[in-house]
C-alpha cells in the first residue's frame, strides 16, 4: 500500500485540503498533485485502458502518463482525459475515472480483456466487413453496424456538451534566448546568458522550478530573481517552428478552486527567440514483460518523486528492477524512509559504489535478474523473475512485493528539436536517442543531450548559454560542453524480458495496449517500417504520443527483424509536446468574435430604422426595412416598388473604394478594365470590368475621374481587398514603370444610393443651391463634388444598379449618419423608403444585371452579357487568354432572364435548366437568383443557359430542383426584364 | 494466404494469432517490367491492382521512396464524398464513391468506409442557393444530396453553434447521406495486399533518382535500388509530381506544391457522428470524429508553397478557432498531434490525368484537397488509361492541355492561382 | 511560422504578409499572344529548393517584395522590394 509519510518534503502542509475523487471526499496538501494526493489515499486503480479496459495505475509522475487518465470538473468545466501526474491539487477540485462503467475499479468493460487473444493489433482490419464468419454481404452496412458499438467502447473521457465559459489569452512574446526546462542544465543556461547580457525567457512546465532536483531527498530551491530572467512556470512549450518561433501554453488558473474572474484560464504564447536552448531532459523508461501493465509499477525515478517531492511512498515491499546506475540513490532513500527495498539488477555486476551503499541501507540486491512476470489482481502482489546469463533469461522464482519501479534506461526529449525537423541519432552506449544536428539557433543541455550528471548538465547549460550568447554577439566566458553520458557502468540495452515458452502479455503501449507481441505481428505481417509499426498497431498515438513506449516498440521490432535500431528508423514527433486547448489556441477569436464585424457608419442609423441586417462578407448590411408587421417578402416587394415609383435610400458603404492616382492613372486603367477607358471625362463616371489573366471576369465597378490624374474606383464589396492587392501587384511587380499609386478608401467614404424616379428631388432638397444636382450639372454618368446642406462635403455620381435615375452619394464617413439624415428629411415627404439588400436584388434581376452570384470565377465576360463592351482596339489584362476556343463556344451558358410558364407559380435559386425530355445530367443551365417582381407582377429569374435566350425562345424548359420544388416549367427570355432600353434610368 | 474473415480472426486467436502471414511480399527488384508504377501511395497501388483486376496485367512494380502509404496517404483528415459538380469531375467522383462502398469486401480488407453524411453548414440563403445549383446536379446525375433544414441540422448535429453568439447564423445545411469517412492507413494497405496478390511488387526504400529517356520515351528509371526498365510508366506522386516531370526532362507544370496541416485531439466518447464542413467569413474547416474517438479536422493550406511536411503555427490557431466557433463545446479539449503534408495543387483545382508528351508516359497527379477520396477511382481511370493508351470519356479533360483550350475544371472560380483553391 | 525581414518594416511573422507566387515569372506584353501568356500564367517549375518568389506585406507597408526562399525549410536567404524604384531608395538609405 501507499501512503503519507512525515517527512520533510515540498507540500504544504499547513494548507490541508479537501478534494473528491469518484464520489469520495479525500484529504491532501497544497502543493500534491492529484496523482500525489490519490496515492497518498492509497488508490491504487484510477484508470482504464483504451482496448482491453484494463486497470491503469499511476505510472510515473510527469508529463508522460500514460496510465492515470482521468475527468476533472463537471458541468461546463469538465475536463477529460487530464493526467492526475500533472494535476495541482487544489481545494475542492472533483476528479473521476473515466472509460468505465461503473467505474474504474470494477469495470464491466473489462470483459474485453477476456478476448483479448482475439483482438490482436490490426485485427479489426480483418472483419467487420460483413456478416460472419465470412463476411458475407456487400457495402457497408455491416461495418457501420459495428462501427457504433466500436465507437461505443472506444475513445476515452467524456467531453461536456455546454459552451466552455472561460476565457483564453494571446500573448506575443520576444526575446534573445528561449530556454525550455528549468533543471540544472536550463537554470545555469539562464542565468550565464543573462549575465551575458542576453534577454532571456526561462520556460518550466512545472508549478515549481528545478526540474530533476524537485525529486531528490536533498532540496534544493531555484531561484532566478537576482537575474534579468524572465520566468514562466506552469509553462509548456508545446511546438517549435520556423525561425526561433515557439508556441507556449501558459497555465493559469487550472490550478485554483477558485479563479479569480479577471485571469484567463489558460495564456497562448507565441515567442520568436533569437536563439532557442532546450533543456527539456529526459524521461525514464519501463520494461516490456508479463502484466507489467498492473497497478503498482512505475518507474523509479517517479516513486523517487512521491517519496521526496510529496512525502508519499508508494509502497511497503518495493522490488526495483533496473539496467543502468541511476536506480540506486532511489533505492536507498526509499528503504531509508521504511520500505523493504529488493534490486532486481539485470547487469551481471552491480556497480559496486552504489550498491555498496544500498547493502549498508539494507537493500537485497540480486544481480542477473530482472522481471518476468508480474501478478495481481487490480495490484502488483508477486513478481516472478527471470534470471540471465548474459545471452537469454529463465524463470527463476517469485518474489513478494506490492510496488514494482522499473528502469529501462532514459530517453533525452528531443521532440521539440524534431519539430524543427532534426533527425536524432542513436547512441548504443547510452542506449538512447540523442539530439541531431540543428542549426546555429538551437542548443540542447542538459540531459536532453543525454548528459547523466548534474554537474556535467550544469556545464552543458554554461555552455549552451555561452554559444547562444556569442552568435548575438555578446562575450561569453568559455565552457567545454561535456560529451553525452556520465554513468560509471554502462547501461544494458534491455528493453524486453521473455522467456522461451511463456505466453506474457506485456505491454509497450500501456494506454492503447498495444504488447510486445503485436509488435512481432506487425512484423510477421510485413509492417516493418517504424511508421508502419505505428499505425497498425497504434503504438505510440496515445494521449501521451509513445513517451513511455516507442523506443521499446522500436527496439523489439529491430530485434525481430535482426537489425540495429537505427536501421529500423524513428519516428517524427509532431508538437504538441503535450496536448493543448482548442480553446488556448483560438484566445478570444471565438463566438461573436470569430471574425471581425464591419459596420458602416450608418449602422446605427439604419438600426434606429427598423433596418434587418444580414452578413455580406464580414460587412453587416440592411437586408429590409419592416414597416409594421411586415415579413421579409412584403418588405422587399414595396421597398422595390417604391423605388420603381417614388424613391428609395439604400447604405452601400461596404462597396470597396479605391483612390487610383497618378500621372499615369489613365493609361493605367485603360490596361486593367476590358472596356476603354482611355478617354474618360473630368467629372463623368464608367462602368467597368475587370478580367483575370485568364480572361474571365474578376470584379465590376465604376470608376470615376475626379481629375486629370485622380480617379476613385468603386469595387463589389466582397473583392474589395482582392482588386486593391491585384492592383498593387500589377504596378509594383510588372509595370513599375507606371507612375500610379492605389489607396485603399473604403473606410474613409461612407456611401448611399438614392434611387427611383424622385431621386433628383431628394438631391435638390440636400443642397443649398438645388441647380446644383440639375440634369446639366449632373447628367446620366456625371460626377459631382461639392458641399450639401450643413457643409457636409460629398461627392456624387450618377449611376444606376436599379436601373432608376439613381446617385451614390459619397461624403467622408464620419458624416455618414448626417447624410442619412438629410437625405431621409427629403425622401420621406416624397413617400421614399429605406431600402436593402433584398430589394436592390429585386430591382437588379428586374434589369439583369450581374452580381457575385453570376460573376462566380468562371464566366467570360460575353456569358455575362457584356460582351459589347469589351474594347476591339486596345491589349488589356485578359485580353490574350480570353481568346482560347473553349471560352468562345457558342454554346457556353449565357446570362438569361427566367419566366415561370405559369406566372402563379415560383421557382428556386439553384435550380438546374433542363430540357423537358433529358430532366437527368448536367442540365443546359442554372439559376442564380429568384425574385418576385412587383414591376411585372410574377416571379422571375436571372441565371445561365447554353447558348443564351435566343435559342430558347418559346421553348419550354424546366428549372429542376430535386432538392426542393421538384420541376416547374419555365420560359427563358432577355436577361434585361423591366425597362429593357434603359428610358428609366436615363430619364 | 489468409482470407480475412471473422472466422480466421478467430482462429488465430486460438493459435496466437501465428497463421498471418506478410500482407504484401517484400521482393527483389527485377530488372523490367510491363508497367512501372511511380508512388507507392494509394493511387500507385489502386492503380496497380486495377491493372491486374480489370486489363490483365500482372507484370507491375510500384516504387516507393519510403514505406507504402506514407506520403498524403497516411495524412489527410480521411473524407471521402463526391460532392463535385463539374463536368468530369462529378463523374468521376461518383464512381470514386461507387467504388468506396464495396472496396471493403472486393479488396477483403475493412477500410471502414464509415458512409455517416458530410454536412456543409450553410450561412445565408445565397448560400443555400448556390449549394443548391451543385447538389442538384448530383441528384440529376444518379447521386445522392439533400438540403437540412435548420430544425433538421439541429436534430442530426446538436452540438454546433445555434446560439445567439454565433458570428455566423446557420441557416441550413448542404448534405451528402452516403459520403463519410474511411480508414486511409487500411485503404493503402488493402490495395497492397490485393496487387500483390495478383503479382504486383511493390518495392519499398526505392527512390527513383533520374528517368532514363530514349528519344520520346522512357527507357528506364535510375532508383536507390538498381535501374528498372518498363514498357509503360506512370507517375503517381503528388507533391512530387514536378520533381519527376523534370527529371523527365519535361519541364514546367500547371502545378506548384503546397503544404495542408491536419489535426487531431484527444480521444472522446462520441461527440460528432457525421464530417462537418464549416465555411464562412473566408474560413475554411472540416471536422469529424475517428473510430478511435479523436476529432480530426483541418482547414485551409498554409497559403505558401513548401515541399517542408512541417506546419505552421498561423493555420494552427485559425483551425482551432473554427473548431471552437463551430462547436463551442470544444474549447476545453485538447489537440494531440498536428502535421503536414506536401500537396499539388493546380492551377483550376482539379487533377491532371492523362497521356505526356511521352509516349510511354502516363501522368496521374494535381490532386488538390482531393486525393484521398479519389483514389479508388484514380487507380481505376489510370489503370484504363495506361492498359489502353487513350483516356477515358470521363476523363478526357483531365489532360495538361486544358488551359491551352480554356477549358478550366474549376470548383471554386478561383482561378489561375495554386493556393486559392484550397 | 516564417520570419520574413521586410526591407522597409523590419522582420515580422509572416501572417502579415500573402503568398504571391513564383516571382521568377516574366509576364509578356499584354498584346503577346495566347501561347505567350499560357505558359506566364499557367506553367510553373514549382521548385524544390531555393526559388524567388513574391510575397506581399499585405498587413504592413503594403509592398511587394521578391524573396529568395528554400521550399523544403523555409529558410531565406534574401528579400528585396518588387518595385526598382523602391529598392533603389533602400540601397541609398545609409
Amino acid at each position: 500500500m501507499s501512503k503519507r509519510l512525515d517527512t520533510k518534503a515540498r507540500i504544504d502542509r499547513g494548507r490541508p485540503l479537501t478534494f473528491h475523487w469518484d464520489g469520495r471526499t479525500l484529504p491532501g496538501y497544497a502543493g500534491d498533485t492529484l496523482a500525489s494526493a490519490l496515492m497518498a489515499n492509497n488508490q491504487r486503480v484510477v484508470g482504464r485502458s483504451f482496448k482491453y479496459h484494463r486497470p491503469r495505475g499511476i505510472m510515473s509522475a510527469g508529463v508522460e502518463e500514460s496510465g492515470a487518465l482521468v475527468t476533472l470538473g463537471d458541468g461546463n468545466r469538465r475536463d477529460p482525459n487530464v493526467r492526475a501526474t500533472t494535476q495541482e491539487l487544489y481545494q475542492g477540485l472533483v476528479a473521476r475515472g473515466q472509460n468505465a462503467w461503473p467505474n474504474v475499479r470494477f469495470d464491466l468493460g473489462g470483459a474485453a480483456n477476456l478476448f483479448s487473444r482475439f483482438f490482436a493489433a490490426g485485427f479489426y482490419y480483418k472483419t467487420f466487413m460483413g456478416l460472419p464468419p465470412f463476411e458475407w454481404g456487400r457495402g457497408t452496412g455491416y461495418w457501420m453496424t459495428y462501427e457504433k458499438l466500436i465507437r461505443r467502447a472506444a475513445g476515452m473521457g467524456e467531453a461536456t456538451r455546454l459552451p466552455d465559459p472561460d476565457i483564453y489569452d494571446h500573448v506575443h512574446g520576444f526575446c534573445d534566448l528561449l530556454v525550455v526546462g528549468s533543471g540544472p542544465a536550463g537554470v545555469a543556461a539562464a542565468r550565464l546568458a543573462a549575465q551575458a547580457g542576453l534577454d532571456v525567457i526561462l520556460i518550466e512546465q512545472d508549478f515549481e522550478l528545478g526540474g530533476s532536483t524537485l525529486n531528490r531527498a536533498e532540496q534544493a530551491t531555484v531561484d532566478l530573481s537576482d537575474t534579468s530572467v524572465r520566468v514562466l512556470t506552469r509553462t509548456t512549450a508545446f511546438g517549435l517552428y520556423d525561425n526561433g518561433v515557439a508556441g507556449l501554453l501558459q497555465r493559469v488558473t487550472d490550478h485554483l478552486s477558485r479563479p479569480p474572474p479577471d485571469q484567463p484560464r489558460q495564456r497562448f504564447w507565441t515567442v520568436r527567440a533569437t536563439q532557442t536552448i532546450l533543456a527539456t531532459g529526459a524521461l525514464e523508461r519501463s520494461l516490456a514483460f508479463g502484466h507489467n501493465d498492473l497497478p503498482g509499477i512505475m518507474t523509479i525515478s517517479a516513486a523517487r518523486c512521491y517519496l521526496n517531492r510529496f512525502a508519499v511512498l508508494a509502497g511497503q515491499e518495493i522490488t526495483i528492477a533496473t539496467c543502468n546506475d541511476s536506480a540506486y540513490g532511489a533505492a536507498v532513500e526509499l528503504a531509508q524512509a521504511g520500505a523493504q527495498v529488493r534490486v532486481l539488477e539485470s547487469r551481471t555486476l552491480a556497480p559496486q559504489q552504489l550498491s555498496q551503499r544500498a547493502l549498508e541501507a539494507g537493500i537485497e540486491i540480486e544481480t542477473n535478474t530482472a522481471p518476468l512476470l508480474a501478478r495481481g489482481g487490480k495490484s502488483v502482489e508477486q513478481i516472478e523473475v527471470a534470471r540471465g546469463d548474459g545471452t537469454a533469461w529463465r524463470a527463476g522464482g517469485v518474489r513478494a512485493c506490492d510496488l514494482l519501479l522499473v528502469s529501462g534506461g532514459w530517453s533525452p526529449v528531443v521532440n521539440l528539436q524534431s519539430h524543427r525537423g532534426a533527425t536524432p541519432v542513436w547512441s548504443r552506449e547510452n542506449a538512447c536517442f540523442l539530439p541531431g544536428e540543428s542549426d546555429g539557433s538551437l542548443h540542447m543541455a542538459g540531459s536532453a543531450a543525454g548528459i547523466w550528471g548534474t554537474d556535467a548538465c550544469v556545464r552543458s547549460g554554461e555552455a549552451a548559454a555561452a554559444a547562444a550568447a556569442r552568435t548575438l554577439g555578446r562575450t561569453a566566458p568559455n565552457v567545454d560542453a561535456p560529451r553525452p553520458g556520465g554513468w560509471h557502468h554502462p547501461i544494458q540495452a534491455i528493453y524486453e524480458i521473455r522467456v522461451p515458452g511463456r505466453r506474457l502479455k506485456s505491454f509497450v503501449d500501456f494506454q492503447h495496449d498495444v504488447t510486445s507481441d503485436d509488435v512481432r505481428l506487425a512484423k510477421r505481417e510485413g509492417f516493418v517500417s517504424v511508421e508502419h509499426l505505428k499505425r497498425y498497431t497504434t503504438l505510440g498515438m496515445a494521449t501521451d504520443q509513445g513517451k513511455m513506449g516507442n523506443i521499446i516498440g522500436l527496439a523489439l521490432m529491430a530485434e525481430a527483424l535482426g537489425k540495429d535500431i537505427p536501421e529500423v528508423g524513428t519516428t517524427r514527433f509532431r508538437p504538441p509536446y503535450t496536448p493543448i486547448s482548442l480553446g488556448a489556441l483560438t484566445g478570444r477569436n471565438k463566438a461573436r468574435h470569430f471574425r471581425a464585424v464591419r459596420r458602416t457608419p450608418m449602422h446605427d442609423w439604419n438600426r434606429a430604422k427598423n433596418c434587418t441586417m444580414t452578413d455580406a462578407g464580414l460587412w453587416r448590411r440592411p437586408w429590409y426595412a419592416a414597416r409594421g408587421e411586415e415579413t421579409l417578402q412584403q418588405a422587399y416587394i414595396r421597398e422595390a416598388t417604391t423605388v420603381r415609383q417614388a424613391v428609395g435610400l439604400c447604405d452601400v458603404t461596404s462597396l470597396g473604394k479605391i483612390a487610383v492616382q497618378g500621372p499615369d492613372a489613365t493609361e493605367f486603367l485603360n490596361r486593367i478594365y476590358s472596356n476603354p477607358f482611355a478617354k474618360l471625362a473630368v467629372g463623368k463616371a464608367r462602368y467597368g470590368i475587370m478580367l483575370r489573366d485568364d480572361g474571365l471576369v474578376m470584379d465590376d465597378g465604376t470608376t470615376w475621374r475626379l481629375a486629370d490624374t485622380d480617379y476613385f474606383m468603386t469595387t463589389t464589396t466582397a473583392n474589395a481587398a482582392k482588386v486593391l492587392v491585384w492592383l498593387e501587384e500589377l504596378l509594383q511587380l510588372r509595370w513599375p514603370d507606371l507612375k500610379v499609386h492605389v489607396t485603399s478608401v473604403t473606410d474613409q467614404w461612407a456611401a448611399c444610393a438614392v434611387a427611383g424616379p424622385k431621386s433628383r428631388q431628394v438631391l435638390e432638397a440636400c443642397f443649398e443651391n438645388a441647380a446644383d444636382v440639375s440634369d446639366d450639372s449632373c447628367p446620366f454618368m456625371g460626377v459631382l463634388q461639392g458641399h450639401l446642406k450643413n457643409g457636409i462635403p460629398c461627392r456624387i455620381a450618377r449611376i444606376s444598379f436599379s436601373g432608376e435615375r439613381a446617385y451614390e452619394i459619397y461624403v467622408p464617413s464620419d458624416y455618414g449618419p448626417a447624410l442619412m439624415d438629410l437625405l431621409w428629411a427629403a425622401a420621406e415627404p416624397l413617400a421614399g423608403c429605406l431600402y436593402g439588400l433584398e430589394a436592390l436584388g429585386t430591382l437588379r434581376i428586374e434589369k439583369g444585371h450581374v452580381t457575385g452570384a453570376e460573376l462566380d470565377g468562371r464566366v467570360t465576360i460575353e456569358d455575362a452579357g457584356l460582351g459589347k463592351m469589351a474594347a476591339k482596339n486596345k491589349s488589356f489584362i485578359g485580353s490574350a487568354l480570353r481568346n482560347r476556343p473553349a471560352l468562345n463556344d457558342e454554346n457556353r451558358p449565357r446570362l438569361v432572364g427566367i419566366f415561370p410558364k405559369d406566372r402563379a407559380e415560383t421557382f428556386n435559386g439553384g435550380s438546374i435548366l433542363c430540357r423537358p425530355q433529358t430532366l437527368s445530367g448536367h442540365g443546359e443551365g442554372w439559376i442564380t437568383g429568384v425574385t418576385h417582381s412587383p414591376t411585372l407582377g410574377h416571379w422571375i429569374g436571372i441565371g445561365f443557359i447554353a447558348g443564351g435566350h435566343h435559342p430558347w425562345s418559346g421553348k419550354t424548359v424546366i428549372a429542376a430542383d430535386p432538392l426542393r420544388k421538384g420541376n416547374i416549367e419555365v420560359e427563358i427570355v432577355s436577361p434585361q426584364m423591366v425597362d429593357p432600353e434603359g428610358t428609366r434610368h436615363y430619364g | 494466404m489468409t482470407r480475412f474473415s471473422a472466422w480466421s480472426v478467430f482462429c488465430n486467436g486460438l493459435t496466437g494469432q501465428k497463421g498471418w502471414d506478410r500482407q504484401w511480399r517484400d521482393p527483389e527488384p527485377k530488372s523490367g517490367y510491363e508497367v512501372v508504377i511511380v508512388g507507392g501511395g494509394i493511387h500507385g497501388l489502386a492503380t496497380a491492382c486495377y491493372l491486374a483486376r480489370n486489363h490483365g496485367i500482372t507484370n507491375i512494380a510500384v516504387l516507393e521512396k519510403g514505406w507504402i502509404g506514407g506520403g498524403n496517404a497516411g495524412r489527410n483528415t480521411t473524407i471521402v464524398r463526391s460532392n463535385y459538380f463539374r463536368p468530369g469531375n462529378r463523374e468521376f467522383y461518383e464512381h470514386s464513391l461507387n467504388l468506396w462502398e464495396n472496396l471493403s469486401h472486393e479488396l477483403n480488407y475493412n477500410v471502414m468506409f464509415s458512409q455517416r453524411s458530410h454536412v456543409s453548414l450553410l450561412h445565408s440563403p445565397a448560400a443555400i442557393d448556390r449549394a443548391a445549383r451543385g447538389y442538384n446536379i448530383m441528384r440529376l446525375t444518379g447521386s445522392d444530396g439533400e438540403l437540412w433544414s435548420l430544425d433538421a441540422l439541429k436534430k442530426n448535429v446538436p452540438h454546433l453553434n445555434y446560439g445567439e453568439d454565433a458570428r455566423f447564423p446557420i441557416f441550413g445545411a448542404a448534405v451528402q447521406r452516403r459520403a463519410g469517412t474511411a480508414r486511409h492507413d487500411a485503404v493503402a494497405w488493402g490495395y497492397a495486399r490485393a496487387a500483390d496478390q495478383a503479382g504486383v511488387d511493390i518495392i519499398q526504400n526505392c527512390e527513383v533518382l533520374g528517368v532514363t529517356r530514349d528519344g520520346g520515351e522512357i527507357r528506364s528509371l535510375e532508383t536507390s535500388r538498381g535501374t528498372i526498365s518498363g514498357r509503360k510508366f506512370g507517375f503517381a506522386v503528388a507533391g512530387n509530381t514536378s520533381r519527376l516531370w523534370q527529371m523527365a526532362g519535361l519541364g514546367a507544370l500547371p502545378i506548384e506544391t503546397h503544404k495542408l496541416q491536419a489535426f487531431v485531439t484527444e480521444p472522446l466518447k462520441p461527440l460528432l457522428d457525421q464530417v462537418v464542413v464549416f465555411g464562412v467569413g473566408g474560413t475554411h474547416f472540416y471536422m469529424s470524429q475517428s473510430d478511435k474517438g479523436g476529432l480530426v479536422f483541418g482547414g485551409d493550406l498554409d497559403w505558401y508553397k513548401s515541399y517542408a511536411q512541417r506546419g505552421s503555427l498561423p493555420i494552427v490557431q485559425d483551425v482551432a478557432e473554427c473548431a471552437v466557433s463551430m462547436m463551442p463545446c470544444l474549447g476545453r479539449i485538447r489537440l494531440v498531434r498536428h502535421w503536414s503534408g506536401a500537396v499539388d495543387m493546380s492551377m483550376d483545382g482539379s487533377f491532371f490525368m492523362c497521356k505526356t508528351p511521352l509516349d510511354n508516359l502516363y501522368l496521374n497527379g494535381g490532386w488538390n484537397y482531393g486525393g484521398f477520396k479519389a483514389s479508388p477511382a484514380s487507380g481505376w481511370y489510370f489503370a484504363d488509361l495506361i492498359a489502353n493508351n487513350r483516356p477515358h470519356e470521363t476523363i478526357a479533360n483531365h489532360d495538361l492541355k486544358r488551359f491551352e483550350r480554356g477549358y478550366h475544371i474549376d470548383e471554386r472560380g478561383a482561378g489561375p492561382d495554386p493556393k486559392l483553391h484550397g | 511560422m516564417i520570419r520574413i525581414p521586410c526591407p522597409f518594416c523590419g522582420e515580422r511573422d509572416h501572417s502579415e504578409f500573402t503568398y504571391g507566387g513564383d516571382g521568377s515569372i516574366t509576364y509578356p506584353p499584354l498584346g503577346a499572344s495566347a501561347k505567350q501568356w499560357h505558359d506566364a500564367v499557367f506553367q510553373r517549375r514549382n521548385i524544390r529548393g531555393l526559388q524567388t518568389e513574391t510575397w506581399h506585406h499585405v498587413f504592413g507597408c503594403r509592398a511587394w517584395l521578391r524573396v529568395e526562399r528554400d521550399t523544403r525549410t523555409h529558410e531565406i536567404k534574401s528579400v528585396r522590394a518588387a518595385h526598382p524604384g523602391g529598392q533603389r531608395a533602400l540601397d541609398k538609405t545609409p
